[in-house]
């Protein structure tokens, strides 16, 4: 027995031992420790959602006006590829990792990832990942096949530039990336908990990052393999995707989205269980039926390794095949269904602080609903047909990344930026951003749905004057002015906190998980002592001895 | 606070646990690599194929090499556990020859195929076995290195000191065997019926 619990984590590994204990540019590029890591992942997705929101711009600028010649085809293909690609792999998947990063080791009480090395690692392979993609734009051009690249247009004769190679180059480094990355987490999980955390007890945002690991390690995999036979056909001359010389352009599409509708589940569930976190605390309730919202986070999860084929019933697969991959996907809509009831009975009859956390969850409450209700719409094979590869999907695609993942991702940021920098974000300038995004995003997408089924398809660098559409696309342009300049002001936010905000103390918000139990920012060992785990609340527990929740039995 | 129960979550071999968790996407890594090749099976219809191109019946010799390897492989791993460092280096470089001559047999066959015109741009036939095959033969290549590293520490380090290093290349070298197992099926003994 004694005072001091012993405090899982892995053994210290630094480059140089007082690496940590340093300061300036060297102590963060060697450094192991994963709050810093999981930092750069944060700064290393911010810049790249500016320079994927300022593709977004340009975009919008091209389609403000018909018939506008602001960016010639050739360009517009280019910036829309990367801004597809940029916000997927260079945005969604590492800001969530860098969230999983610097928040896992400290939920679950344990001093550092279990790899320590392996986790830099990973995180530089983002980053030279990312720049490898960029780079394709000193060497001839950009991809300009779209996010998904679908075959025969992705091989030689059809993009004969090196863009595609770069694409492809840079998304296996990206892809070993996740894997390094999911391997790394799963470990953690599994093996670094503290004492009396038992997986009935995990935060629900580790348990999403556990289910979403597994997800990688299952699905990047199929991205891997589709891209090296995509390089083999490219660099050596195989058959693979070349339809005329006896290969199948179908293989792409099933390989693809084999990766790519779990893939939509990847950069999702994190942002589900950032929402799992914020909602209860700033409702003063406990989540609402803990047991459901994780098991349908699995049932999401394996029901998302089935339904690849609804990306392609334009294709013509057939009266039955359409119809069992039309079923599967409605099915989904079932457990993320759960979801949602819970966390609306979290807040229900609950004392709601609206803080900019709370309003942007509720945002994304309200936005990732509609996202799935068109994406039920889509389930429906006869109206994917009618409206596939219009500005219908662009609207139902944003709304499900941006308006969820992006919007959760916002209020994890408002929850647990005290946490990271030791100093509170002004909360009127929070209220500005969100109102300014909210107004912003629906100006920009919701208008959309009206255009796709007006019949104006995705992809297009220019549009006739036809009746309605200068007016939705105008709106639609100045909607993405809006956001910009919410982003701005979540920058400005950012850097008048850094300078002269609030100090947060530990625990500014009464929360109860344990990455509140040690200092802000924490140290580099992460806890001091942690408190004892007997429920899913420790904090709470620790501040209401009178009436402690392993009393009640969660 | 029980601090014996604490150190309990830190037992086990996180090493070897990572190193499954990453075989577990290396085989789904494989599943489609496999999948593209039997997709491709039936839609050769002229040029060489698996029947007219492949001899199941030589590399099934340098396939009963290779399985060897992972027997002994397994004895190396039981007697480092033992402590027996002169048994273990022995049957570690058994292993590394085993796993040699099986790169040399591939080796052999790709300059035979290549000879006879069978190459990646020749045809889908081509393109699918030497990306599947390819694939294995790297993973091969990266396994013996790695054995190969593990008997230079070995013979460096006198005292046997029970490194997770072992099991865990260990069972990457297993998992290396097995794969092929399902490729030989699917490759060469297909081509047979």
């Amino acid at each position: 027995m004694s005072d001091t619990p012993y405090i899982p984590g892995a053994a210290d590994l630094s480059i140089a031992p007082d690496i940590e204990a340093r300061s300036g540019l060297l102590s963060w590029v060697a450094s192991v420790d994963h709050k810093r890591i999981g930092i750069m992942y944060l700064l290393s997705s911010l810049f790249f959602f500016g320079v994927g929101g300022i593709e977004a711009l340009l975009m919008r600028i091209q389609l403000a006006r018909p018939n506008n010649n602001f960016l010639s085809p050739a360009a517009f293909n280019q910036i829309f590829t990367m801004h597809g690609t940029t916000m997927i792999f260079l945005v969604a998947m590492p800001v969530l990792t860098g969230m999983a990063n610097y928040l896992v080791p400290l939920m679950i009480g344990a001093k550092d990832m279990a790899f320590p090395r392996l986790n830099a690692l990973s995180l530089w392979l983002l980053v030279f990942g990312g720049l490898l993609l960029y780079f394709s734009f000193f060497a001839g051009g950009a991809p300009a096949v779209g996010w998904f690249s679908y075959a025969p247009l992705s091989e030689i004769p059809y993009s004969p530039t090196t863009g595609v190679d770069y694409y492809a180059l840079s998304l296996v480094v990206l892809g070993i990336a996740s894997i390094v990355a999911a391997i790394n987490l799963i470990v953690t999980i599994a093996k670094f908990r503290a004492p009396g955390l038992t997986i009935r007890r995990l935060p629900l945002f580790v348990w999403m990052v556990l289910v979403t690991q597994v997800m990688i390690l299952l699905a990047l995999p199929a991205l891997n393999a589709s891209l090296a036979m995509l390089l083999i056909d490219r660099l050596m001359h195989g058959n693979f995707f070349v339809p005329v010389a006896g290969g199948s352009a179908l293989l792409w599409q099933h390989f693809f989205w084999a990766f790519g509708h779990p893939e939509v589940y990847i950069v999702v569930l994190p942002a589900f269980g950032m929402i799992s976190e914020v909602i209860p605390v700033f409702s003063g309730k406990v989540i609402y039926g803990y047991e459901f919202v994780a098991a349908s986070t699995v049932a999401i999860a394996v029901l998302s390794y089935l339904v690849w084929a609804h990306h392609m019933f334009a294709v013509g697969l057939g009266h039955p095949v359409d119809l069992m991959f039309a079923m599967g996907s409605m099915l989904i809509a079932v457990p993320t269904g759960v979801k949602i009831f819970n966390w609306i009975a979290t807040m229900w009859g609950g004392s709601i602080r609206f803080t900019a956390s709370m309003l942007f969850a509720v945002g994304f409450l309200l936005m990732f609903t509609i996202g799935g209700l068109s994406g039920v719409s889509f389930a429906a094979f006869p109206i994917d047909w009618q409206v596939t590869d219009t500005y219908y999907l662009v609207a139902h695609i944003h709304y499900v990344l941006f308006g969820g993942t992006i919007f959760a991702v916002f209020a994890g940021l408002y929850y647990w930026f005290p946490k990271i920098s030791g100093r509170m974000l002004s909360e009127t300038l929070g209220k500005w951003h969100f109102w300014l995004m909210l107004i912003g995003f629906n100006m920009t997408f919701f208008d959309q749905h009206f255009l796709g089924l007006m019949g104006m398809t995705r992809r297009t660098f220019t549009y006739p004057d036809l009746p309605g559409w200068a007016a939705l696309n105008m709106i639609s342009s100045i909607g993405a002015g809006v956001m910009g300049l919410a982003v701005a002001v979540f920058l400005w936010n950012i850097a008048a906190s850094l300078l002269r905000g609030e100090i947060a103390g530990d625990n500014p918000w009464n929360a109860w998980t344990l990455e509140w139990a040690t200092s802000s920012p924490p140290p580099p060992d992460n806890f001091k002592r942690l408190p004892p785990i007997r429920s899913r609340r420790p904090l709470w527990d620790l501040a209401h001895p009178e009436n402690p929740d392993w009393t009640h039995g969660h | 606070m029980d601090t014996d129960r604490a150190e309990r979550f830190v037992t086990g071999d996180i090493n070897r646990f990572a190193m499954l968790l990453f075989l577990l996407s290396e085989t789904a890594f494989f599943a489609f690599l496999i999948i593209a090749y039997v997709y491709f099976h039936n839609a050769v219809t002229s040029g060489p194929d698996a029947a007219n191109s492949l001899d199941p019946w030589k590399s099934g010799i340098y396939t009963v090499f290779l399985l060897t390897s992972s027997f002994t492989v397994w004895r190396a791993e039981k007697c480092y556990s033992r402590g027996r460092r002169g048994a273990f280096l022995k049957w570690l470089l058994v292993t590394i020859l085993l796993g040699a001559v099986f790169l040399f047999g591939q080796g052999r066959e790709y300059l035979h195929l290549y000879r006879g015109n069978v190459t990646v741009n020749r045809n889908v036939f081509g393109t699918a076995f030497f990306t599947l095959t390819g694939f294995h033969g790297l993973h091969v290549l990266l396994g013996l290195i790695a054995l190969a590293v593990l008997f230079g520490l070995a013979l460096a380090d006198s005292r046997c000191s029970q490194s997770s290093a072992v099991r865990t290349i260990a069972t990457y070298w297993h998992f290396v065997d097995w794969v092929w197992v399902v490729i030989f099926s699917v490759v060469y003994l297909w081509s047979l019926f």
